[in-house]
């Protein structure tokens, strides 16, 4: 019987093919993102850990907010460096600053790789066992004089002696390159660019003058870690933190563990999809083979096989075809992340590497994960299998039994997605729940809807197939009439067909609605609130600007107002929350609802002001007059009092839950920088005024000056970026459900040998026979689309009904597009099966038996 | 292995197969007895629709009567569940199609095997050799149904009843799918396999030709036997069809 299953696969090469590469899609993405994540996350801690070489301690300033945080700390003074050197443990202590710093290109242009951050910070060659730069050629910087990496170097053919312009705080300036440097170790940094200054320039460019943002420390022999942390703690200010160097770098690499971490599980989740897809083109595929192998399992049962047998013979088919197709996919996955790192090399993306980490969990879970779906998926057509009766060995065109609870099917079925949406309603309206129960709620609920509308879209297929065939039937002759027929003649199999496919259109359609409605609602919270003329961001728009950009703006002719906006953390009301600043003239560039009080509330804020937003203010009874009390990082607790209180658009404001005036601000946060200045002045928007601005900014290549139109491109950018990965990543479990067409459709023609002899016997072409499989296939796929489309829409309604900052917009192009690609899809996918159809020898086809 | 008191290994008394039901009803079998004898080939005959084809199936435990009972081996088979089939099947009954069903990525030799594996035996090889080369494909052995001509297949499916030694061997139309020279090769391997090595046989057909090769005949019209004939050349045979026919 072994022997049996064994062959039984072998003898259907092409459909057990095309049934595994559903399993082995999903598996190399499991594989893949464990493999890329675990890669990337290696070669990070590396980096942190060979920036942390030779250091047994390392002190840094520390927030008030959030003491545990290792960035965007208060800078301390620069004397106590020599107080650390004092300390009789110390045998070499070193002061840095560093951060972001812009290189910019010849052609005033900042140099970035993607979106890979642009390093700048001191060096000191002199105290070799801290430095983790090497330099290959030429000489360490010494004042007005800065080091770059050799691969911005290479890229941008700079060369030792070239001046070169760097933007940090201030306005550009102009340094002479003294040398080029790599990183330490053999690790590859990504598309960063490092640019090493001697202290005092780094200082100067930081605007941390007498100033240094961290301290490292090497312990004298004998002088354990623990020993020289006490000793540096107890002569030290409490507004500085001590740690190994160890702790430090596992501080530094947490912030880019916990963002590969997500991005792991998110990857993960489309992996998980794409699984689930292929669990029904597998379940679809085995039923139809199954039934295709009516007689051969009757007739086991005659020669005395019992059902168990067969059960067995089926479950052992399905477990071959899954290991092999899960070993499969666990390679393809490591051919994945190595084929992904290079691609994002190849579009100037380069993601540091130390080599590919292969982890003995990658390989359980994708084979146990691979193996597990493909069996549980398997399971009721294995015992369908069992039902088939001897008898059916001597009867001529013998079918399947129906299934025991087949009569149940549309009613459980109903039932099934009914359930999943009362459990997502429950998750989104629900109060008190926790994240998890929300997302467990979801998850199910989703998981049930799929599954019982993947379950009734058989139901929905013959009225469906009426309505899409239509079209063909009108223009196809006989073959598009009889594409039609041969979609309605089997429902069920045509309803799992086109349901694998309507997964991933579904959330397709979800993605569309939500990034639609996000767009929708944030352009209109811009034309709400905007009343200037131009906003002053980043080049990358999201990276914070230094505030000293204002001034040169403000001194710009027929400049009126300008008002840079800011925020950082801060503590108050019993919790962590942003805390926003804004420059007085607000009211000549904003427009606000106000509840409680008015548009000068912006222009009044002072050193003692704030205004608050209305949701805020409810939840904790603010009102005109109410004194906030606010920790913020310095340690300091300054009062403010509420001035006005203002109804935010459903698109959000650039304000936090609190907003102070920018002066409050600047006192208590070190080195403040904006998100956004905005510039009224005076003729509005026009080429000649844009070329002042320019002008004004000149010596900072990093600001980008935008109108209203452009800015609110700009700012959905992030998210068409985003959109489209989950675009691609959806497309993952969309080619899975075409195979599940193609394969459908191949077993199909397979059934229909003797059929489509007789049809090519009576006078039907070769063309014909192509068209009738490739309009049956197209009408499977618009079955897909249509209840996909409009499952994803009702979500998506579902979930905007919660989400406050959402409201709903119709991505009609995006919309048509998709059922453009379901009919593309349909076509591609019957390429195969109708050349396959098309080739038949009528004569053999007449003869088979 | 015991027979029932006079010597039948398949007996069945009053069997009635009714098909549908109220108004559509039909009935296949009206009332069927008989009693197959050891060691005989039986030929049910009959023209298509008589019942003869479901009078095979109850008494091959494939269907099950609307009453009357089936024994074989003495055992009423009539009330078993499907694992007790299954074991019945296993031991004491033997298959040959009108359409091979052959699994068609095993060998000749495989398929040969294939109920002695599926009960968990060992086959012997000396049998399984003997029986090959009997059956006139030992040198086939290797080759897979798809390069086997019709005649080949239906040879190697008899080997397949034929291995396990069963009670009773029960062919459905074994030469309804083959030409009048094959179809004779079969017949005369059939008679043999009664002949040498005493295998119970039954055998449908509707045709005389076939039905001359057996020690009796029975004929099925209406669902009823109307008429049981010792051995008969083919003439015999046609006429009495003509007969029956007639009235």
């Amino acid at each position: 019987m072994t022997s049996v299953a064994l062959r039984a696969l072998w003898g259907r090469k092409l459909r057990t093919f095309l049934t595994a590469f559903a399993i082995v899609l999903g598996v190399a993405t499991v594989s893949g993102t464990y493999v890329l994540t675990d890669s990337i996350k290696s070669a990070f801690n590396s980096i942190f850990q060979s920036v942390y070489r030779n250091t047994d301690a390392v002190v840094t300033g520390r927030s008030a907010v959030s003491p545990d945080a290792t960035n965007n700390l208060p800078s301390f003074d620069q004397s106590l460096l020599a107080k650390v050197r004092a300390l009789p443990g110390v045998a070499a202590a070193i002061g840095g600053v560093g951060g972001s710093a812009q290189l910019i290109d010849s052609h005033g242009k900042v140099i970035r790789f993607g979106g890979a951050p642009n390093l700048g910070f001191s060096v000191d060659p002199n105290e070799a066992r801290f430095n983790s730069l090497v330099l290959v050629q030429g000489k360490w910087p010494a004042n007005g004089e800065v080091v770059v990496d050799r691969g911005t170097a290479s890229k941008k053919h700079l060369v030792i002696g070239d001046p070169i312009r760097v933007q940090v705080e201030g306005p550009a300036e102009r340094l002479r390159i003294s040398g080029l440097v790599k990183f330490n170790a053999s690790i590859s940094i990504g598309g960063a660019t490092l640019a090493g200054f001697d202290l005092p320039t780094a200082q100067r460019l930081f605007a941390k003058p007498g100033r240094l943002d961290d301290i490292r420390v090497a312990a004298k022999d004998g002088v354990t870690q623990a020993e020289l942390i006490r000793e540096i703690r107890g002569a030290l200010p409490p507004s500085t933190v001590v740690r190994s160097g160890t702790a430090e770098a596992k501080a530094q690499a947490k912030g880019t563990t916990t963002f590969l971490n997500f991005l792991q599980s998110f990857l993960l989740a489309f992996g998980g999809l794409a699984l689930f897809v292929g669990s029904f083109v597998i379940a679809n595929s085995l039923s139809i083979t199954i039934a295709q192998r009516t007689r051969e399992f009757a007739t086991l049962r005659t020669i005395g096989a019992s059902r168990r047998q067969i059960l067995r013979t089926v479950l052992l088919e399905s477990t071959v075809m899954s290991v092999i197709a899960s070993v499969s996919g666990l390679f393809i996955g490591l051919g994945l992340a190595k084929g992904l790192f290079w691609l994002f090399d190849k579009v100037g993306f380069t993601l540091p590497n130390t080599g590919l980490l292969f982890k003995p969990r990658t390989v359980i879970v994708a084979l146990v994960v691979g193996i597990a779906v493909t069996i549980v998926a398997s399971l009721r057509p294995a015992l369908r299998a069992t039902r088939v009766p001897p008898i059916a060995a001597v009867r001529e065109g013998s079918v399947l039994p129906p299934g025991r609870f087949a009569r149940y099917r549309g009613l459980g079925s109903g039932s099934l997605a009914t359930l999943g949406f009362a459990l997502i309603a429950i998750g989104l309206f629900a109060s008190g729940l926790s994240t998890t129960a929300i997302l467990v709620f979801m998850g199910f609920g989703a998981l049930l809807i799929f599954l019982g509308v993947g379950l009734f879209s058989a139901n929905l297929v013959t009225p469906l197939a009426a309505v899409i065939g239509g079209p063909g039937a009108r223009v196809g002759g006989a073959a598009g009439v009889l594409a039609r027929e041969n979609a309605q003649r089997n429902p069920q199999r045509t309803g799992s067909t086109a349901a694998a496919l309507m997964i991933g259109l579904a959330l397709v359609t979800l993605v569309a609605m939500l990034a639609a409605g996000i767009k929708h609602s944030f352009n209109q919270a811009v034309d709400k609130l905007w009343t200037t003329d131009y906003a002053i961001t980043a080049q990358n728009n999201f990276e914070p600007i230094p505030t000293e950009i204002a001034a040169p703006l403000r001194r710009a002719p027929g400049v009126a107002a300008v008002v840079g906006v800011r925020s950082g953390e801060a503590r108050y009301l019993g919790g962590k929350h942003q805390l926003s600043a804004m420059d007085p003239g607000g009211s000549k560039v904003f427009s606000l609802d106000w509840t409680a009080g008015s548009q000068p509330v912006m222009d009044r804020l002072g050193t003692t002001g704030a205004f608050t937003d209305k949701d805020f203010a409810k939840k904790h009874h603010l009102h005109v007059g109410s004194t906030v009390q606010v920790l913020v990082p310095d340690g300091s607790r300054p009062t403010f009092r509420i001035l006005g209180i203002f109804d935010p658009p459903a698109g959000g404001s650039p304000f936090g839950s609190l907003t102070i005036g920018g002066a409050a601000y600047d006192r208590h946060y070190t080195q403040p920088h904006d998100n956004f200045i905005f510039v009224s002045i005076r003729g509005g928007v026009s080429p000649s005024n844009t070329r002042v601005l320019e002008h004004a900014l000149a010596g900072y290549p990093n600001a980008k000056i935008s109108d209203r139109a452009k800015f609110k491109h700009d700012q959905a950018s992030g998210l068409n970026a985003i959109l489209n990965i989950l675009y691609v990543l959806l497309a993952l479990s969309v080619i899975v459900s075409l195979f599940g067409i193609v394969n459908t459709l191949v077993l199909t023609v397979f059934e229909r040998t003797r059929e489509l002899g007789m049809l090519r016997a009576i006078g039907m072409t070769r063309r014909q026979v192509r068209r009738m499989i490739r309009y049956e296939s197209v009408i499977t796929a618009l079955i897909g689309a249509t209840i996909g489309i409009g499952l994803g829409i009702a979500l998506a309604v579902l979930l905007i009904a919660r989400i406050d900052f959402i409201t709903i917009a119709w991505p009609i192009t995006s919309l048509v597009a998709f059922v453009i690609a379901a009919v593309i899809a349909g076509m591609l996918a019957a390429i195969l099966p109708a050349r396959r159809a098309a080739r038949l020898n009528v004569l053999e086809a007449l003869q088979y038996e | 292995m015991t027979g029932s008191a006079n010597g039948a290994v398949v007996t069945a008394r009053e069997v009635k197969r009714r098909f549908g039901e109220g108004g559509t009803a039909v009935d296949a079998l009206r009332g069927v007895s008989l009693d197959v004898a050891r060691g005989k080939l039986t030929a049910v005959m009959g023209p298509s629709g008589s019942g003869k084809s479901t009078l095979m199936h109850i008494l091959a435990g494939l269907d099950r009567p609307t009453s009357g009972e089936v024994t074989i081996d003495g055992t009423s088979i009539t009330q078993l569940g499907d694992n007790e089939l299954t074991k019945l099947r296993r031991e004491h009954i033997g298959f040959v199609f009108q359409f091979f069903n052959l699994l068609p990525m095993l060998t000749a030799e495989e398929n040969v095997t294939l109920p002695l594996s599926i009960a968990g035996e060992k086959p012997e090889k000396g049998w399984v050799d003997g029986l090959l080369d009997k059956i006139g494909i030992a040198d086939r052995r290797t080759h897979r149904p798809a390069e086997l001509s019709g005649g080949q297949q239906q040879r190697v499916a008899i080997a397949r009843a034929l291995v396990t030694k069963p009670t009773v061997v029960f062919a459905d139309e074994p030469t309804g799918n083959l030409d009048s020279k094959t179809s004779g090769e079969i017949l005369e391997l059939l008679r043999d396999s009664v002949d040498s090595l005493g295998q119970t046989t039954v055998m449908v057909t509707h045709e005389a030709r076939a039905a001359a090769f057996a020690d009796r005949i029975l004929f099925l019209d209406d669902g009823l036997i109307v008429k049981d004939m010792g051995r008969a050349d083919a003439h015999d045979v046609t006429q009495a069809m003509e007969e029956l026919a007639a009235q």
